[in-house]
């Protein structure tokens, strides 16, 4: 047990040694935390690659803002679970909510999970002869991703899609190969609309996939798509924005087939807000949210901070910039197309940023 | 062993002193602090890889071990590796490990050794170089390269030419290793990728142990009446065959380890099909996919045994080929010299 952390500290980098270096002489000025990093980085943080793009802007913006670093390290959100346990690093980040025996095991204290933007995912493929915006149901998509639609004219894709000349072709799933969170929304959504899924497969950041082959990272099931016809598989919004992959219509849990936008999966987030009871830990999942206009795989990504910071100097960086990104940073983020967060819970969750206090981290 | 033959090498000229129990190097320590330290330096250098070795097997095996205890053997024979519900077994990335390395091995021994003879023995020299050099240049090619190449050249020619040749030309079809669907992502794409990686090492390898064969060797056999043709089977190779195989060795170990291209290649799908088209999974790929995202210690301790038994399969084989080119050297101490 011991072994493992120790092998990982030893691959994350010099990077965290900013962060390990005892925490010695930091009341001196604002910027005291970077004191003992000749580099000037005032935070480190580590985890998912997923929301990458925008959390590298975030800190770029806020380091020309403020004038505080942050370096951020995308080693993946089991990595960032595992940094923030083991206090390597000031704050983690995860696309998928941390288990109750995970946040048992973080070795400073409480863990609050912040939600900062919304993504997605979204059905590509390539069928020669079928436009965009195929339309699909959650059970379709279920049964195409446990191998029993082998078919493109398959009766149950023809019926939702009259007109449209789908070939007597076979079809190949694409999946991920790697762990990520695209693959933990997209599972985590297929359990949701289907009892199967649910049973057979269940919902990771892995899964053990019925069928199809894998390909990894979203450029490499993408590549995949491209190069295959009769594929079909899902990645994740902003990459197909970016790359102008062709992508499905999906049904909602109101009966609409909706689109993937930044205005839809907002609209899941908006949907789904009300239900949050107001003592949660924000651990939650959007997929298959009410909303009329709610697109059905959406999900948030979290970052990983302590309840109770050990260094106040740090403490003060970390909720300062917390606050910051959920207000100045929406417009980032829409840009990089990652949903911000309904305005009325940003509000909410200054509320629970204000509850982080330096303690004695237990 | 190490010392007396170290210290000879410092002293060739010495006459041989081991009169009273002393042995030349113990003689020669004896006399100078500076041969003293220069011996423990370079003993201390040479024993710090093998310890390097046995710490990582230590630490992996270490990591592996809760893995190991809760699945037993059945890891090396199950192929059911669900992270979800915390089942791991490897027998699948084993196998797809094994056979995309013979494979690979199949396709580039032949081509290496012809490149290799054709340089050493036919060649013209102003094409020796060149030649020698294009293909050492393969070695240079980062295997990322090799995947993206493979998945927009090499997978489209699978798909669209190579294998309806094999299935509607050669009718091969009907065997089980050419059967099933085929969507161009498999072992038989990995294995032609590791192909093209290892045949630099061995076509280089096997260049050097041939210009090395001496010109006697060569005259002999021509003297005899051989033909080329006869020389170079008869009296070329019997000779440099150790060196040959020491050469298909590092081209083995290079696929055995191999993980991005592959794992661009092969379809990543815990499977074992006899079809050399249906896709698989190595275990080096499976590390480098999984192991980022790895959450529970189970699946970490998983990954980290399958490493174990990728270094185990690592050091069987090489033990394996050792013993190849110990048994060849012998033959040929006793046959073609």
């Amino acid at each position: 047990m011991t072994a493992i952390p120790r092998l990982l500290v030893a691959a994350a980098g010099i990077g965290f040694l900013a962060a390990c270096a005892p925490d010695s002489g930091s009341k001196g000025s604002t910027t005291g935390a970077a004191a003992g990093a000749g580099s000037g980085i005032a935070l480190t943080g580590a985890g998912a690659s997923f929301p990458q793009p925008i959390y590298n802007k975030w800190f770029s913006d806020y380091a020309a803002a403020k004038g505080v670093k942050i370096n951020y390290q995308s080693i993946g959100s089991g990595g960032g679970v595992r940094q923030i346990s083991e206090q390597t690093v000031d704050f983690g980040a995860s696309d998928a909510p941390m288990s109750d025996e995970e946040m048992s095991r973080a070795k400073g204290g409480p863990i609050l999970h912040i939600p900062t933007v919304l993504g997605a995912d979204v059905i590509t493929y390539n069928v020669p002869g079928v436009p965009a915006q195929l339309k699909l149901t959650g059970p379709v998509i279920a049964d195409i991703f446990l191998g029993k639609i082998k078919k493109w004219n398959d009766p149950r894709i023809a019926t939702l899609n009259p007109g449209a000349a789908l070939p007597n072709s076979d079809m190949l799933v694409v999946h991920r190969s790697d762990g990520s969170g695209t693959t933990f929304i997209f599972s985590d959504y297929l359990s949701a609309v289907s009892p199967e899924w649910a049973r057979v497969v269940g919902k990771g950041k892995e899964v053990k996939w019925p069928t199809g082959i894998g390909a990894k990272g979203n450029e490499g099931v993408a590549g995949q798509v491209k190069q295959t016809p009769g594929t079909i598989a899902y990645v994740e919004l902003a990459y197909a924005k970016q790359n102008n992959l062709a992508y499905a219509s999906i049904q909602n849990a109101a009966g609409n087939f909706v689109q993937p936008t930044l205005e839809t999966i907002y609209a899941a987030a908006e949907s789904a807000a009300p239900n949050i009871p107001a003592n949660t830990d924000y651990r939650i999942s959007i997929v298959n949210a009410p909303g009329a206009n709610a697109y059905p795989i959406a999900s948030f990504t979290w970052l990983l901070v302590y309840k109770n910071p050990s260094d106040p100097a740090k403490a003060r960086l970390l909720t300062d910039f917390l606050r910051w990104a959920l207000t100045d940073g929406s417009a980032a983020a829409r840009a990089l197309d990652f949903g911000p967060l309904p305005p009325a819970m940003a509000e909410r969750l200054k509320a629970r940023i204000d509850s982080i206090a330096p303690g004695s981290g237990t | 062993m190490r010392t007396e033959g170290t210290a000879a090498a410092v002293a060739p000229a010495a006459p041989p002193a081991r009169a009273g129990g002393f042995s030349l190097a113990e003689e020669i320590v004896g006399k100078a602090v500076g041969d003293r330290v220069y011996i423990a330096v370079i003993t201390g250098f040479a024993l710090m890889v093998p310890l390097l070795l046995i710490l990582i097997f230590w630490e992996v095996a270490l990591a592996g071990w809760p893995a190991m205890r809760q699945f037993g053997f059945s890891f090396l024979t199950s192929s059911e590796w669900d992270p979800v519900r915390g089942q791991f077994g490897a027998a699948s990335a084993i196998f797809g490990t094994v056979v995309t390395s013979i494979l690979a091995l199949v396709i580039a021994t032949p081509l290496a050794l012809g490149v290799s003879i054709f340089l050493s023995e036919y060649a013209p020299r102003w094409l020796r170089q060149p030649v020698a050099f294009f293909v050492d240049l393969l070695a240079a090619i980062p295997s990322v390269v090799y995947g993206l190449w493979g998945i927009f050249v090499l997978i489209p020619l699978l798909r669209e030419h190579v294998v309806p040749f094999i299935r509607d030309t050669l009718h091969l079809g009907v065997l089980p290793i050419f059967s099933g669907p085929s969507w161009g992502n498999s072992v038989f794409a990995a294995g032609i990728i590791l192909a093209i990686m290892v045949l630099p090492y061995i076509a280089s390898v096997s260049r050097e142990v041939l210009l090395a064969v001496p010109r006697s060797q060569r005259e002999a056999a021509m003297a005899l009446g051989a033909t080329r043709w006869e020389t170079i089977q008869k009296a070329v190779l019997p000779f440099a065959k150790s060196g040959i195989i020491g050469g298909i060795i590092l081209g083995l170990g290079r696929a055995l380890g191999e993980t991005m291209a592959v794992t661009m290649l092969i379809g990543n799908k815990h499977e074992i099909s006899a079809s050399l088209f249906a896709p698989g999974y190595t275990m080096a790929s499976l590390i480098a996919n999984e192991f980022s995202e790895a959450s529970g210690d189970l699946h970490l301790a998983a990954l980290m045994a399958v490493g174990f038994v990728l270094l185990l399969v690592a050091l069987i084989v090489n033990a394996v080929a050792r013993w190849l080119v110990w048994q060849v050297g012998r033959a040929a101490a006793g046959g073609a010299r």
